[in-house]
Protein backbone atom coordinates (compact mmCIF):
# COMPACT_ATOMS: atom_id res chain seq x y z
CA UNK A 1 0.00 0.00 0.00
CA UNK A 2 2.43 2.80 -1.03
CA UNK A 3 0.37 5.70 -1.14
CA UNK A 4 1.42 9.50 -1.80
CA UNK A 5 2.73 10.59 1.30
CA UNK A 6 1.73 15.09 2.05
CA UNK A 7 3.71 15.64 4.98
CA UNK A 8 3.95 19.56 7.35
CA UNK A 9 7.89 20.28 6.84
CA UNK A 10 8.27 22.71 9.81
CA UNK A 11 10.63 25.26 10.27
CA UNK A 12 13.09 26.11 13.29
CA UNK A 13 15.00 28.49 14.76
CA UNK A 14 16.92 29.21 18.03
CA UNK A 15 13.85 26.64 19.22
CA UNK A 16 11.31 28.64 17.60
CA UNK A 17 8.44 27.89 14.83
CA UNK A 18 9.23 30.13 12.03
CA UNK A 19 8.14 30.35 8.44
CA UNK A 20 9.90 31.91 5.70
CA UNK A 21 9.83 33.28 2.50
CA UNK A 22 11.51 32.44 -0.46
CA UNK A 23 14.34 31.46 2.03
CA UNK A 24 14.30 35.08 4.31
CA UNK A 25 12.29 37.47 6.86
CA UNK A 26 11.64 34.18 9.08
CA UNK A 27 8.39 35.16 10.70
CA UNK A 28 7.81 33.62 14.18
CA UNK A 29 5.11 31.06 14.17
CA UNK A 30 5.10 29.82 18.05
CA UNK A 31 6.44 26.72 19.69
CA UNK A 32 7.26 24.00 17.49
CA UNK A 33 5.95 20.85 20.73
CA UNK A 34 2.46 22.71 20.53
CA UNK A 35 2.39 22.34 16.90
CA UNK A 36 3.84 18.86 16.53
CA UNK A 37 0.70 18.13 19.54
CA UNK A 38 -1.77 19.39 16.75
CA UNK A 39 -0.10 17.51 13.96
CA UNK A 40 -0.56 14.10 16.11
CA UNK A 41 -4.39 14.76 16.69
CA UNK A 42 -4.33 15.21 12.73
CA UNK A 43 -3.04 11.64 11.95
CA UNK A 44 -0.45 13.56 9.82
CA UNK A 45 1.97 10.32 8.03
CA UNK A 46 5.18 11.80 8.57
CA UNK A 47 6.91 15.13 9.84
CA UNK A 48 9.88 17.29 8.53
CA UNK A 49 11.76 19.05 11.13
CA UNK A 50 14.63 21.53 9.71
CA UNK A 51 16.67 23.79 11.58
CA UNK A 52 17.13 26.59 9.53
CA UNK A 53 19.54 28.42 11.74
CA UNK A 54 22.04 25.57 12.23
CA UNK A 55 24.25 25.51 9.73
CA UNK A 56 24.25 29.36 8.92
CA UNK A 57 24.92 30.06 13.04
CA UNK A 58 27.36 26.68 12.86
CA UNK A 59 25.14 25.38 16.17
CA UNK A 60 24.90 22.24 14.95
CA UNK A 61 21.47 20.24 15.49
CA UNK A 62 19.32 21.17 18.49
CA UNK A 63 19.36 17.78 20.34
CA UNK A 64 17.68 19.13 23.54
CA UNK A 65 15.13 20.55 20.87
CA UNK A 66 15.09 17.37 19.09
CA UNK A 67 14.53 15.58 22.60
CA UNK A 68 11.77 16.73 23.73
CA UNK A 69 10.10 16.73 20.07
CA UNK A 70 10.63 13.25 19.87
CA UNK A 71 9.18 12.63 22.76
CA UNK A 72 5.71 14.68 21.74
CA UNK A 73 6.00 13.05 18.20
CA UNK A 74 3.61 9.84 17.69
CA UNK A 75 4.27 9.87 13.86
CA UNK A 76 7.85 8.80 11.98
CA UNK A 77 10.04 12.23 11.53
CA UNK A 78 12.45 13.55 9.31
CA UNK A 79 15.40 16.17 10.84
CA UNK A 80 17.72 18.39 9.04
CA UNK A 81 20.11 21.37 10.05
CA UNK A 82 23.45 21.65 10.58
CA UNK A 83 24.35 17.65 10.61
CA UNK A 84 28.21 17.39 9.45
CA UNK A 85 29.30 13.97 11.43
CA UNK A 86 28.43 10.44 11.45
CA UNK A 87 28.52 10.55 15.40
CA UNK A 88 26.07 13.35 14.63
CA UNK A 89 23.62 10.90 12.73
CA UNK A 90 23.87 8.44 15.15
CA UNK A 91 22.63 10.58 18.38
CA UNK A 92 19.73 11.91 16.12
CA UNK A 93 18.64 8.44 15.42
CA UNK A 94 19.07 7.36 18.85
CA UNK A 95 17.07 10.30 19.96
CA UNK A 96 13.73 8.07 18.13
CA UNK A 97 13.92 10.00 14.84
CA UNK A 98 13.60 8.01 11.84
CA UNK A 99 15.27 9.90 8.92
CA UNK A 100 18.02 12.68 8.84
CA UNK A 101 18.36 14.95 5.93
CA UNK A 102 21.57 16.25 4.23
CA UNK A 103 21.82 19.76 2.38
CA UNK A 104 25.07 21.54 2.80
CA UNK A 105 27.17 18.73 4.08
CA UNK A 106 26.28 16.90 1.25
CA UNK A 107 27.25 19.39 -1.31
CA UNK A 108 30.62 20.09 0.42
CA UNK A 109 31.20 16.33 0.78
CA UNK A 110 29.59 13.72 -1.39
CA UNK A 111 31.16 11.03 -0.09
CA UNK A 112 29.94 11.52 3.46
CA UNK A 113 26.06 10.73 1.73
CA UNK A 114 27.83 7.43 0.56
CA UNK A 115 29.41 6.70 3.89
CA UNK A 116 26.35 7.20 5.78
CA UNK A 117 23.99 5.83 3.47
CA UNK A 118 26.00 2.53 3.62
CA UNK A 119 25.93 3.02 7.75
CA UNK A 120 22.57 3.46 8.33
CA UNK A 121 20.80 1.80 5.25
CA UNK A 122 19.79 4.74 2.36
CA UNK A 123 16.45 4.60 3.70
CA UNK A 124 17.27 6.78 6.21
CA UNK A 125 19.36 9.58 4.80
CA UNK A 126 17.11 11.84 2.62
CA UNK A 127 19.14 14.49 0.37
CA UNK A 128 17.59 18.19 0.69
CA UNK A 129 17.98 19.93 -2.75
CA UNK A 130 16.93 23.95 -2.15
CA UNK A 131 16.98 24.92 -6.28
CA UNK A 132 16.13 28.28 -7.73
CA UNK A 133 15.57 29.49 -11.26
CA UNK A 134 18.84 30.66 -12.94
CA UNK A 135 19.32 32.10 -16.40
CA UNK A 136 19.59 28.45 -17.97
CA UNK A 137 17.70 26.61 -15.99
CA UNK A 138 17.79 25.47 -11.77
CA UNK A 139 20.95 25.62 -9.71
CA UNK A 140 21.38 24.17 -6.28
CA UNK A 141 22.01 26.18 -3.57
CA UNK A 142 23.52 25.71 0.14
CA UNK A 143 23.33 27.09 3.51
CA UNK A 144 19.89 28.19 3.63
CA UNK A 145 20.01 29.36 -0.29
CA UNK A 146 22.70 31.44 0.02
CA UNK A 147 25.49 29.62 -1.69
CA UNK A 148 25.44 29.17 -4.69
CA UNK A 149 27.21 25.62 -5.80
CA UNK A 150 27.47 26.31 -9.35
CA UNK A 151 25.96 22.69 -10.15
CA UNK A 152 22.33 21.85 -12.31
CA UNK A 153 20.12 20.49 -9.96
CA UNK A 154 19.15 17.04 -12.62
CA UNK A 155 22.68 16.50 -12.48
CA UNK A 156 23.22 16.72 -8.92
CA UNK A 157 20.01 14.89 -8.10
CA UNK A 158 21.20 11.76 -10.10
CA UNK A 159 24.91 12.09 -8.57
CA UNK A 160 22.70 12.09 -4.93
CA UNK A 161 20.99 8.99 -5.99
CA UNK A 162 24.08 7.25 -7.06
CA UNK A 163 25.84 7.94 -3.92
CA UNK A 164 22.87 6.65 -1.97
CA UNK A 165 20.09 8.77 -1.25
CA UNK A 166 17.03 7.53 -0.50
CA UNK A 167 14.70 9.86 -0.99
CA UNK A 168 14.82 14.06 -2.17
CA UNK A 169 13.38 16.40 -0.33
CA UNK A 170 13.68 19.39 -3.55
CA UNK A 171 12.50 22.73 -2.14
CA UNK A 172 11.93 25.39 -4.30
CA UNK A 173 13.67 28.55 -3.16
CA UNK A 174 11.67 30.72 -5.61
CA UNK A 175 8.21 29.17 -4.50
CA UNK A 176 8.99 29.26 -0.26
CA UNK A 177 6.36 30.83 1.69
CA UNK A 178 4.40 31.82 -1.54
CA UNK A 179 1.69 29.69 -1.63
CA UNK A 180 1.61 30.25 -5.34
CA UNK A 181 1.98 26.20 -6.18
CA UNK A 182 4.89 24.21 -6.26
CA UNK A 183 7.26 24.67 -9.59
CA UNK A 184 6.10 21.58 -10.83
CA UNK A 185 8.67 22.27 -13.94
CA UNK A 186 11.39 21.92 -11.45
CA UNK A 187 9.75 18.58 -9.80
CA UNK A 188 9.07 17.31 -13.43
CA UNK A 189 12.33 17.70 -14.65
CA UNK A 190 14.10 15.65 -11.25
CA UNK A 191 10.96 13.06 -10.90
CA UNK A 192 12.00 12.62 -14.89
CA UNK A 193 15.96 11.24 -14.31
CA UNK A 194 15.95 9.77 -10.85
CA UNK A 195 14.09 6.58 -9.67
CA UNK A 196 14.30 7.28 -5.63
CA UNK A 197 11.09 9.08 -4.07
CA UNK A 198 11.01 13.11 -4.44
CA UNK A 199 9.44 14.67 -1.73
CA UNK A 200 8.43 18.31 -3.24
CA UNK A 201 8.50 21.96 -1.20
CA UNK A 202 7.79 24.94 -1.99
CA UNK A 203 4.90 26.53 -2.57
CA UNK A 204 1.93 24.68 -1.84
CA UNK A 205 -1.19 26.74 -1.06
CA UNK A 206 -4.21 24.62 -1.71
CA UNK A 207 -5.29 20.81 -1.81
CA UNK A 208 -5.25 21.94 -5.44
CA UNK A 209 -1.56 22.27 -5.76
CA UNK A 210 -0.75 19.24 -3.93
CA UNK A 211 -3.16 17.03 -6.90
CA UNK A 212 -1.18 18.94 -9.70
CA UNK A 213 2.32 18.23 -8.25
CA UNK A 214 1.86 14.52 -7.57
CA UNK A 215 0.10 14.27 -10.91
CA UNK A 216 1.98 17.09 -13.46
CA UNK A 217 5.04 16.97 -10.54
CA UNK A 218 5.49 13.00 -10.52
CA UNK A 219 6.22 13.61 -6.97
CA UNK A 220 5.91 11.00 -4.46
CA UNK A 221 5.04 13.03 -1.51
CA UNK A 222 4.47 16.72 -0.75
CA UNK A 223 5.72 18.95 1.72
CA UNK A 224 3.89 21.28 3.08
CA UNK A 225 5.23 24.50 4.47
CA UNK A 226 2.80 27.90 5.20
CA UNK A 227 -0.34 25.56 4.66
CA UNK A 228 0.58 24.05 7.46
CA UNK A 229 0.96 26.81 9.94
CA UNK A 230 -1.39 29.47 8.08
CA UNK A 231 -5.15 30.33 7.53
CA UNK A 232 -6.24 32.47 5.03
CA UNK A 233 -5.35 35.02 2.56
CA UNK A 234 -3.90 37.16 5.67
CA UNK A 235 -1.77 34.54 6.70
CA UNK A 236 -3.20 34.20 10.10
CA UNK A 237 -0.84 31.85 12.03
CA UNK A 238 -2.93 28.54 12.66
CA UNK A 239 -1.63 25.08 12.75
CA UNK A 240 -3.83 22.97 10.93
CA UNK A 241 -3.62 20.17 8.22
CA UNK A 242 -5.80 19.08 5.50
CA UNK A 243 -7.94 16.53 6.59
CA UNK A 244 -6.82 13.06 6.13
CA UNK A 245 -10.69 12.23 4.08
CA UNK A 246 -9.91 14.92 1.89
CA UNK A 247 -6.39 14.17 1.11
CA UNK A 248 -7.32 10.34 0.32
CA UNK A 249 -10.06 11.50 -1.98
CA UNK A 250 -7.82 14.05 -3.75
CA UNK A 251 -5.31 11.55 -4.83
CA UNK A 252 -7.89 8.83 -5.54
CA UNK A 253 -8.45 10.98 -8.11
CA UNK A 254 -4.96 11.14 -9.37
CA UNK A 255 -4.03 7.46 -10.07
CA UNK A 256 -7.74 7.07 -11.31
CA UNK B 1 2.28 -0.09 37.44
CA UNK B 2 3.81 -0.62 33.91
CA UNK B 3 7.65 -0.13 33.59
CA UNK B 4 9.15 0.06 30.23
CA UNK B 5 12.54 -1.63 30.24
CA UNK B 6 15.42 0.88 29.11
CA UNK B 7 18.17 -1.11 27.95
CA UNK B 8 20.26 1.87 25.98
CA UNK B 9 18.36 0.13 22.86
CA UNK B 10 16.96 3.78 21.19
CA UNK B 11 14.56 6.26 22.57
CA UNK B 12 11.65 5.20 24.79
CA UNK B 13 10.39 9.13 24.68
CA UNK B 14 7.10 8.56 22.84
CA UNK B 15 6.18 4.55 23.99
CA UNK B 16 6.11 6.61 27.83
CA UNK B 17 4.57 9.31 26.39
CA UNK B 18 1.96 7.42 25.06
CA UNK B 19 1.42 4.95 27.34
CA UNK B 20 0.50 7.63 29.62
CA UNK B 21 -2.16 9.43 27.57
CA UNK B 22 -3.87 6.29 27.77
CA UNK B 23 -3.92 6.99 31.20
CA UNK B 24 -1.94 4.15 32.83
CA UNK B 25 1.08 4.59 35.70
CA UNK B 26 4.35 4.15 34.21
CA UNK B 27 7.87 4.30 34.90
CA UNK B 28 11.12 3.27 32.56
CA UNK B 29 13.98 1.66 34.09
CA UNK B 30 16.35 -0.79 34.01
CA UNK B 31 16.24 -1.13 37.70
CA UNK B 32 15.83 -4.68 38.70
CA UNK B 33 13.78 -3.77 41.71
CA UNK B 34 11.18 -1.73 40.01
CA UNK B 35 11.12 -4.47 37.25
CA UNK B 36 10.04 -6.67 39.65
CA UNK B 37 7.62 -4.80 41.39
CA UNK B 38 5.96 -4.10 37.86
CA UNK B 39 2.36 -5.42 36.40
CA UNK B 40 3.10 -5.44 32.69
CA UNK B 41 6.05 -5.07 31.32
CA UNK B 42 7.18 -3.12 27.82
CA UNK B 43 10.14 -4.23 25.94
CA UNK B 44 10.65 -1.20 23.25
CA UNK B 45 14.27 -1.36 20.92
CA UNK B 46 15.44 -0.12 17.85
CA UNK B 47 18.90 -1.12 17.18
CA UNK B 48 20.87 -4.97 16.44
CA UNK B 49 20.22 -8.01 17.79
CA UNK B 50 23.38 -9.51 19.32
CA UNK B 51 23.98 -5.48 20.97
CA UNK B 52 20.12 -6.06 22.25
CA UNK B 53 21.11 -9.32 23.88
CA UNK B 54 24.25 -7.77 24.76
CA UNK B 55 22.47 -4.91 26.89
CA UNK B 56 20.27 -7.40 28.62
CA UNK B 57 22.86 -9.75 30.03
CA UNK B 58 25.30 -6.68 31.14
CA UNK B 59 22.20 -5.09 32.66
CA UNK B 60 21.53 -8.24 34.48
CA UNK B 61 17.90 -8.62 33.01
CA UNK B 62 18.11 -11.69 31.27
CA UNK B 63 17.36 -14.25 34.22
CA UNK B 64 14.82 -11.51 36.15
CA UNK B 65 12.64 -11.13 32.74
CA UNK B 66 12.84 -15.30 32.70
CA UNK B 67 11.96 -15.39 35.79
CA UNK B 68 9.03 -12.42 35.27
CA UNK B 69 7.54 -13.39 32.37
CA UNK B 70 7.65 -17.45 32.28
CA UNK B 71 7.29 -18.42 35.98
CA UNK B 72 5.59 -15.36 37.04
CA UNK B 73 3.22 -14.83 33.52
CA UNK B 74 3.78 -10.85 33.84
CA UNK B 75 2.26 -9.94 30.72
CA UNK B 76 5.04 -8.11 28.18
CA UNK B 77 4.74 -6.21 24.98
CA UNK B 78 7.74 -6.04 22.80
CA UNK B 79 8.00 -3.65 20.21
CA UNK B 80 10.04 -3.97 16.97
CA UNK B 81 13.44 -5.50 18.06
CA UNK B 82 11.72 -5.82 21.54
CA UNK B 83 9.38 -8.10 19.81
CA UNK B 84 12.72 -9.98 17.83
CA UNK B 85 14.57 -10.66 21.33
CA UNK B 86 11.58 -13.22 22.00
CA UNK B 87 12.67 -15.65 19.66
CA UNK B 88 15.27 -18.40 19.77
CA UNK B 89 17.67 -16.88 17.41
CA UNK B 90 18.52 -14.12 14.78
CA UNK B 91 19.73 -14.04 11.39
CA UNK B 92 21.06 -10.55 11.77
CA UNK B 93 23.59 -11.81 14.59
CA UNK B 94 24.79 -14.38 16.63
CA UNK B 95 24.15 -14.47 20.14
CA UNK B 96 20.84 -16.62 21.51
CA UNK B 97 17.58 -14.85 21.69
CA UNK B 98 15.35 -15.01 24.99
CA UNK B 99 13.91 -18.30 23.47
CA UNK B 100 10.63 -17.52 24.65
CA UNK B 101 8.55 -17.98 21.53
CA UNK B 102 8.98 -21.00 18.86
CA UNK B 103 10.21 -18.59 16.51
CA UNK B 104 13.30 -17.57 15.16
CA UNK B 105 14.00 -14.13 12.95
CA UNK B 106 14.40 -14.01 9.74
CA UNK B 107 15.99 -11.17 7.10
CA UNK B 108 13.37 -10.59 4.70
CA UNK B 109 13.23 -12.32 1.38
CA UNK B 110 12.42 -9.89 -1.33
CA UNK B 111 14.20 -11.29 -4.52
CA UNK B 112 11.57 -13.10 -5.87
CA UNK B 113 9.17 -10.63 -5.12
CA UNK B 114 7.33 -9.29 -8.57
CA UNK B 115 7.15 -5.51 -6.95
CA UNK B 116 10.16 -3.89 -6.32
CA UNK B 117 10.22 -3.87 -3.15
CA UNK B 118 13.59 -2.53 -0.89
CA UNK B 119 14.60 -4.38 2.62
CA UNK B 120 14.16 -2.30 5.43
CA UNK B 121 10.38 -2.17 4.82
CA UNK B 122 9.84 1.20 5.94
CA UNK B 123 6.73 2.51 5.74
CA UNK B 124 2.83 2.82 7.12
CA UNK B 125 1.42 -0.62 6.28
CA UNK B 126 -1.42 -2.60 7.90
CA UNK B 127 -2.37 -5.35 10.08
CA UNK B 128 -4.24 -8.53 9.18
CA UNK B 129 -6.05 -9.78 12.11
CA UNK B 130 -6.05 -13.53 12.04
CA UNK B 131 -7.27 -14.92 15.39
CA UNK B 132 -9.50 -12.40 17.56
CA UNK B 133 -7.73 -11.07 20.50
CA UNK B 134 -7.96 -8.63 23.19
CA UNK B 135 -4.94 -6.66 21.68
CA UNK B 136 -6.22 -6.20 18.64
CA UNK B 137 -9.24 -4.58 19.90
CA UNK B 138 -11.30 -1.90 17.66
CA UNK B 139 -8.53 -2.30 15.21
CA UNK B 140 -10.22 -5.76 13.44
CA UNK B 141 -11.47 -3.14 10.63
CA UNK B 142 -9.13 -0.46 10.18
CA UNK B 143 -5.77 0.15 11.08
CA UNK B 144 -2.52 1.52 9.84
CA UNK B 145 1.12 1.23 11.80
CA UNK B 146 4.25 2.30 10.84
CA UNK B 147 7.30 -0.26 10.44
CA UNK B 148 10.33 0.10 9.94
CA UNK B 149 12.77 -3.47 10.67
CA UNK B 150 14.41 -5.71 7.96
CA UNK B 151 14.03 -8.97 9.73
CA UNK B 152 10.72 -10.17 10.86
CA UNK B 153 9.43 -13.04 13.02
CA UNK B 154 8.21 -16.42 11.63
CA UNK B 155 6.30 -18.27 14.41
CA UNK B 156 6.13 -22.32 14.29
CA UNK B 157 3.24 -22.31 16.41
CA UNK B 158 0.29 -20.60 14.11
CA UNK B 159 -1.58 -20.33 16.86
CA UNK B 160 1.11 -17.87 18.15
CA UNK B 161 0.04 -15.24 15.20
CA UNK B 162 -2.38 -12.99 15.78
CA UNK B 163 -1.88 -10.45 12.91
CA UNK B 164 -0.13 -10.98 9.54
CA UNK B 165 0.89 -7.98 7.13
CA UNK B 166 1.68 -8.24 3.48
CA UNK B 167 5.41 -6.87 2.07
CA UNK B 168 6.45 -8.83 -0.91
CA UNK B 169 4.55 -11.53 1.53
CA UNK B 170 2.67 -11.87 4.53
CA UNK B 171 4.56 -12.14 7.24
CA UNK B 172 3.83 -12.57 11.43
CA UNK B 173 3.45 -9.11 12.78
CA UNK B 174 1.68 -9.13 15.81
CA UNK B 175 2.30 -12.04 18.12
CA UNK B 176 0.11 -13.15 21.23
CA UNK B 177 0.73 -16.53 23.13
CA UNK B 178 -0.48 -15.75 26.78
CA UNK B 179 1.12 -13.16 28.99
CA UNK B 180 3.78 -12.76 25.87
CA UNK B 181 2.54 -10.16 23.30
CA UNK B 182 4.60 -8.20 20.34
CA UNK B 183 4.33 -5.87 17.75
CA UNK B 184 6.97 -5.49 14.46
CA UNK B 185 5.41 -1.98 14.09
CA UNK B 186 5.64 0.96 16.08
CA UNK B 187 2.54 1.50 17.80
CA UNK B 188 4.27 4.80 18.98
CA UNK B 189 4.70 5.95 16.18
CA UNK B 190 1.33 4.89 14.62
CA UNK B 191 -1.03 7.90 16.09
CA UNK B 192 -4.65 6.34 17.61
CA UNK B 193 -4.29 3.06 16.17
CA UNK B 194 -0.77 2.87 18.12
CA UNK B 195 -3.01 4.44 20.51
CA UNK B 196 -5.39 1.84 20.87
CA UNK B 197 -3.52 -1.05 20.84
CA UNK B 198 -1.12 0.36 24.09
CA UNK B 199 -4.58 1.03 25.48
CA UNK B 200 -5.28 -3.01 25.36
CA UNK B 201 -2.46 -3.58 26.59
CA UNK B 202 -3.02 -1.68 29.25
CA UNK B 203 -6.53 -2.67 30.00
CA UNK B 204 -7.80 -5.82 28.87
CA UNK B 205 -4.74 -8.21 28.33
Amino acid sequence: MLQTRVMPCLLVLDGALVKTVRFKDPHYIGDPINAIRIYNEKEVDELIVLDIGATPGHNGPPFQLLSEITNECFMPMCYGGGIRSVDEIRKIFALGVEKVALNSIAADDPSFVKRVSAEFGRQSIVVSVDARKTGHGYDVFTRGGRQPTGEEVVAYARRMESLGAGELLLTSIDRDGTMEGFDVELVRSVTACVRIPVIACGGAGSLKDIKTVVHQGKASAAALGSLAVFHGQNRAVLIGFPRRTDLVRLLEEVSA
Amino acid sequence: MIVIINYGMGNVGSVLNMVQKVGAEVVVSSDPQVIKESDKLILPGVGAFDQGMQNLEELHLRELLQERVIQKKTPILGICLGLQLFTRRSEEGSRAGLGWLAANTLRFQLERSSEPLRTPHMGWNTVRPVREDSLLKGLEKENRFYFVHSYHLACEDATDVIGKTLYGYEFDSVIRRGNIMGTQFHPEKSHRFGMQLLKNFVRDV
